[in-house]
């Protein structure tokens, strides 16, 4: 048979590029004809899309606005917090990467990659110095942090741990002679980024005690961990969303007045708390039987297995789902504009009616919340890149 | 002896505040004392402030009168029903776009996770493009984009593009010929459930006649093959006998402000159906795929040695095991759906949950109606995870 | 067996905390636990003067000042004024979509006619008019905003209305923009009645008065629409922009305001037809009578000063003015202030932070601005319209 000749063939012929295109794109009569339809389909729709982002697309908006897109209503004096709070992320990301490569590496290379891009558009000089700074500052971290690894490696571990004190003592102020920033002037990504961060910080703790609750021998312990996690799960987040704003203050005496902006972190915590807890579930539960009866056999008591022996192999094996509910959290965090909250997609629709591109033929909108999908999609791509790199990393680690 | 047993029993005992048994009764008490006090402490609250404003707290307002128009409902409804039909309409809308979007992203997903492993390279990498892009954008952007961007782009009702009669569409919806019942219909209708029953006895013979032959039992064919069969004939004698037809095609024509006659979509459903479509179908085109590639290799090779066809091999060898490992994620997706559909209110899709924030303005009682609103997710939730689990335990007794 | 032993320990410890911490709450609260404490809190309703005579304890700093106002302290155990005073700031519900009533300019600050009266509020209180945060409400939030207490004032062309005075626990102060339901339509549609509109596809903003005020009008003469819905003007405004419906309704002010900004304003038109009174007021929480006079006479403050000829510019000036009328507006006379628990000067304060109400309605609304709404119903009774200042006496 002449098919089993040329099966036989087709290794000494895989360098060849004609082979390549026969095997993976006119390997029969419906792949040649797939192949035929998309190599006419996709080059057409590619054109038109380039075409219009660079001939018709209006993207002065975006450009005029990039501020009000990233900080919000953040006032102008005062963005230079904002910006020294992301060189030190910028440099404090290079030290590390200079000192650990790998896999901080990586990261390190897409935020500077996502500051270099923006840096690309047509924005305001000082934004693009701005992002041309911090890619410096990553820089000169990376190239310092690379011949001191050792002697950095401590005094870089705590800095990351300050780091959140010191980011919000910039972005909030009211102490050490830092003016107060309110948070209703909060927005933009700052804010969507701000949401996500905080929301899946303190969700942790909360999550790991709901799931080791859930696990529990305590009926009612068990029952009421299990009565949260399923309720919380069953709602949309936006109804949990509208109830933590219209009903939260209601819940809590009259003289306490809560920010508009804990009430939605108080909403976000607690829904994403639910979904973490059944993630660290997973990994309870793929924790072998052995372990704890090893540990009951070298005289550990419950806490000393759970918190010693079980959680930690649990939690390593739940990483990648972790990483996969952060990004849920962060596109969720899209939903706070229904509330009230102008974080990213907010402050898009801001931009979409200011009365400047009434008289954009078409409109903007298109330019702008491509913009924000973009940002989103960039963080959120990249997130899921770190996190199929840290599954395939784990899963070297316990064969 | 006895002695020294009575002697020693007391100091074996253990103490009550070691024994695990007390301290886990005592663990818990505690821990529901302080649920317990925190509640009271929350609703106290909640009491005292509802009172100051003067609100009651009953759900004496749902048979009061409405007094707003809901945009779209699968029920009759207007200004001059009560909140409770209110919220009727808005549980039918949710469950209407989310039954409609469930059967679509399950399809559209499938054909994408079935294109992320073709063996062209082309359509691969089309497929992975398609989810990257839309897993990884929130849902919300992708609704107000395909709202604002696309749907109110369309032609405006004037200038829709349209072919009279059969469809038109423009930035108000899609409307379509569609047929409705017509003069001899009441005639007819008898026939629509003779014609399942006829069904449904077709179904029962050939299984009969498929064991008796040893060969499979796949009796539907034959079943909808009578259905159809049943209705043409007497839809045909109807016709013939009466001289109008039962069904007859509304077309749509402009007539005013809007078009009228057919069925229409209007643009909010078709957003929401179109963002929660491709947003769901991205992540199920990633479970299908994990699925098939959960099947062990030698299963297709052992399919394509006995000579099935690509086709056959996927939809009678692959597939049905894939099915077991794609279901419980699945699942997830549609409660996810369902839940996402509450993002309606993004492109003005009067579902639950924009009806619930209507009614609490124009009612006030903000308790009353999230908590409705609440249990009603909930319990669409349930309804689905419900489903779900007798289909996975109908497939795991056909396993053994 | 010792971690368990700590654990029983810890817990009875945060239970006694716990325990602790609520006494606390109650102590200072309420005299009762909140649950029982609730049938001491009703009658506050039916009787302000005399739940004031009975719970004098929880507003030790307002009391004094509170001699004229009978004072109905609020169950939180503070006068409104008192809390905005220690804040050191007001907190105003605001919108933030409607150009000319509350909007955020390109420099990111929120102005408006509405916001303006914000300032003046903050002026009286503070002598600073931007001693203030605006929290933009949604029309859906802005009632629970006001009952949680989050929002000092509503002041977002909120129409007022016998159910929200009752059900939804609102106190309104006076009318400053008297408004009606209008409808626009495009110029080449022709339109000239509700009925005209029969079958046609209407753009409304969900939980509004006008949604109500919509299906009345066209039940009333029996024609039918198709509502679109939308959370939001700026989703109902450019949904209509869009041509997905062939009339947009709201207060005619907004729909003056809102024309701007369509992409060709001289297409469309605003119908001959009212289909509502829209007396658009602020509003505070019901139970702080001190708090809602504040509000009121801030008002009809800026009312009197239109009346009286005092101005921004000229207030200085009128400290010494003869009339007896500007005199004790001004707080040179009286002791009126003192009675609202504010300085005896708060208007001449109010007055050179955003001038009178004339003035403050031409900055944000009048002829030289690209909405131009005539005064109407809106200017001073002496010229036929409708605001009439209460005398300060």
């Amino acid at each position: 048979m002449s098919t089993t000749a040329q099966e036989l063939e087709r290794p000494q012929q895989q360098s060849d590029v004609g082979a390549w295109l026969r095997q993976n794109l006119f390997n029969g009569v419906l792949n040649t004809l797939i192949t035929i339809v998309l190599v006419i389909f996709i080059p057409i729709v590619l054109f038109l899309i380039v075409r219009w982002a660079i001939f018709e697309a209006t993207w002065q908006p975006v450009a005029t606005n990039f501020r009000l897109l990233m900080t919000g209503r953040y006032p102008i004096e005062h963005v230079w917090r904002i910006q020294a709070c992301m060189a030190i992320i910028y440099l404090l990301f290079g030290l590390s990467a200079g000192i650990w490569q790998g896999m901080v590496r990586t990261i390190g290379i897409g935020l500077v990659g996502f500051a270099i891009f923006f840096a690309l558009f047509p924005f305001s000089v000082s934004a693009r110095l701005w992002l041309v700074g911090s890619v410096v500052a990553a820089l000169v971290g990376y190239f310092v942090g690379r011949p001191f690894s050792s002697k950095l490696r401590i005094p870089v571990i705590v800095l990351w741990l300050i780091s959140p004190f010191i980011f919000w003592l910039l972005i909030r102020g009211g102490m050490l002679g830092l003016p107060l920033v309110t948070t209703n002037l909060w927005g933009g990504l700052l804010l969507t980024i701000i949401l996500a961060v905080v929301g899946i910080i303190a969700s942790f703790p909360i999550g790991v005690l709901l799931a080791l609750g859930r696990q529990s021998k305590l009926p009612i312990i068990k029952w009421c961990c299990t009565l949260y996690i399923e309720l919380v799960r069953g709602v949309p987040l936006i109804s949990v969303l509208f109830m933590a704003v219209l009903m939260l203050p209601l819940f809590l005496p009259s003289n306490i007045r809560i920010d508009n902006l804990v009430r939605v972190l108080v909403a976000i915590t607690g829904f994403s708390a639910a979904y973490l807890a059944e993630n660290v579930r997973g990994g309870l539960q793929s924790v072998p039987r052995g372990q704890y009866e090893a540990a009951s056999a070298l005289g550990l008591n419950v806490f000393q297995t759970t918190f010693l022996i079980v959680l930690p192999q649990a939690l390593r094996a739940v990483i990648p789902a972790l990483v996969g509910q952060f990004i849920s959290l962060f596109k969720d965090t899209s939903l706070v504009s229904i509330v009230g909250l102008a974080e990213l997609l907010g402050i898009a629709g801001i931009v979409i009616n200011q009365p400047e591109w009434l008289q954009v033929t078409g409109g903007v909108e298109r330019e702008v919340l491509l913009f924000a999908a973009l940002v989103y999609w960039f963080f959120c791509y990249t997130l899921s890149k770190i996190s199929r790199r840290i599954e395939a990393h784990l899963g070297v680690g316990t064969r | 002896m006895a002695q020294l047993d009575n002697k020693l029993q007391p100091s074996k005992a253990i103490p009550f505040y070691r024994n695990v048994k007390v301290l886990a009764l005592v663990a818990q008490i505690a821990f529901l004392l302080i649920l317990g006090l925190l509640f009271w402490w929350l609703i106290g609250n909640m009491l005292s402030s509802l009172r100051r404003s003067n609100i009651p707290l009953s759900f004496d307002f749902l048979p009061q009168t409405a007094g707003f128009e809901i945009a779209e409902s699968s029920i009759r409804y207007s200004a001059t029903d009560s909140y409770g039909r209110a919220f009727l309409v808005g549980i039918l809308n949710t469950l209407r776009i989310a039954v409609l979007g469930i059967i679509l992203s399950t399809i559209f997903g499938i054909i994408i996770g079935i294109g992320r492993l073709s063996s062209n390279w082309l359509l691969r990498n089309l497929a992975g493009a398609y989810v990257e892009l839309f897993r990884n954008t929130p849902l919300a952007v992708q609704l107000i984009f395909w709202f604002v961007a696309v749907i109110l782009k369309l032609p405006r009702v004037r200038d829709a593009i349209a072919i009279d009669g059969i469809f038109a569409l423009s930035n108000r919806g899609l409307t379509l010929a569609w047929p409705v019942a017509g003069e001899s219909y009441a005639a007819w209708s008898i026939w629509f459930w003779v014609g399942l029953v006829v069904g449904v006895i077709a179904y029962v013979l050939r299984r009969q006649q498929l064991q008796r032959l040893d060969r499979p039992l796949v009796a539907w064919p034959v079943a909808w093959l009578a259905v159809l069969a049943t209705w043409l004939v007497s839809w045909l004698g109807v016709w013939l006998f009466t001289g109008s037809s039962p069904l007859v095609i509304d077309q749509p024509h402009l007539s005013g402000f809007n078009y009228i006659g057919g069925v229409s979509i209007t643009a909010a459903f078709f957003a929401l159906l179109l963002g929660l479509t491709c947003y769901t179908a991205a992540f199920i085109a990633e479970i299908v795929r994990a699925g098939i590639l959960a099947v062990s290799k030698g299963q297709r090779e052992a399919a394509q040695a006995l000579g099935f066809t690509p086709f056959q091999t996927m939809r009678l060898i692959i597939f049905p095991q894939a099915l077991r490992v794609i279901i419980p994620p699945l699942t997830n997706q549609y409660l996810n759906l369902t839940k996402n559909s509450s993002l309606g209110i993004l492109v003005s899709f009067p579902d639950l949950f924009f009806v619930t924030t209507t009614i609490n303005n124009q009612s006030g009682r903000a308790v009353q109606v999230i908590l409705i609103m609440m249990a009603c997710y909930l319990a669409m939730s349930l309804l689905i995870s419900l489903f779900a689990n007798i289909y996975n335990s109908r497939m795991r007794l056909k396993e053994r | 067996m010792k971690v368990n032993r700590f654990l029983g320990f810890v817990s009875v410890l945060l239970l006694a905390a716990f325990v602790a911490a609520c006494s606390n709450q109650a102590a200072t609260n309420e005299p009762s636990s909140p649950v029982e404490a609730a049938p001491t809190d009703a009658p506050a309703i039916g009787a302000p003067v005399a739940a004031a005579t009975e719970a004098p304890a929880p507003a030790p700093t307002a009391a004094p000042q509170a001699t004229t106002a009978p004072a109905a302290p609020t169950a939180s155990g503070g006068s409104t004024l008192q809390t905005i005073k220690d804040r050191g700031e007001l907190i105003c519900g605001s919108n933030d979509q409607v150009p000319g009533f509350g909007s955020v300019d390109a420099s990111g600050q929120t102005v408006g006619f509405d916001i303006d009266f914000c300032r003046a509020l903050a002026a009286a209180i503070f002598g600073d008019p931007n001693k203030v945060t605006f929290r933009p409400l949604t029309a859906q939030e802005r009632f629970t905003a006001v009952q949680s207490g989050e929002v000092d004032v509503l002041i977002r062309n909120t129409t007022n209305t016998l159910t929200r005075e009752t059900v939804n626990g609102m106190d309104f102060a006076p009318t400053n923009f008297f408004d009606g339901q209008g409808i626009m339509v495009r110029k080449s549609d022709n339109l000239n009645t509700i009925s005209d509109l029969d079958g046609a596809t209407i753009c409304v903003q969900s939980g509004t008065t006008t949604e109500l005020n919509l299906a009345d009008a066209f039940r009333a003469v029996g024609a039918s629409f198709t509502p679109a819905v939308f959370e939001d003007a700026n989703g109902t405004f450019s949904a209509y922009d869009a041509g997905q419906c062939d009339a947009v309704t709201t207060d005619k002010s907004g729909l003056a305001s809102r024309r701007l900004s369509l992409s060709s304003p001289e297409d469309h038109v605003i119908m001959d037809v009212t289909l509502s009174k829209e007396p658009l007021a602020p509003a505070v929480l019901q139970g702080d009578a001190q708090w809602r006079d504040i509000v009121t006479w801030v008002i009809y403050g800026l009312f009197n000063a239109e009346e009286y000829g005092v101005t921004q510019a000229n207030v200085q000036e009128q400290l010494s003015s003869d009339d007896p009328n500007i005199r004790r507006l001004l707080g040179v006379e009286g002791e009126l202030g003192a009675g609202l628990g504010l300085d005896n000067d708060f208007m001449v304060k109010v007055i050179s932070a955003v001038g009178n109400y004339g003035e403050i309605y031409d900055r944000h609304l009048g002829p030289n601005t690209p909405i131009n709404i005539p005064r109407g119903p809106n200017a001073q009774y002496t010229d036929g319209g409708l605001i009439y200042g209460m005398p300060f006496r």
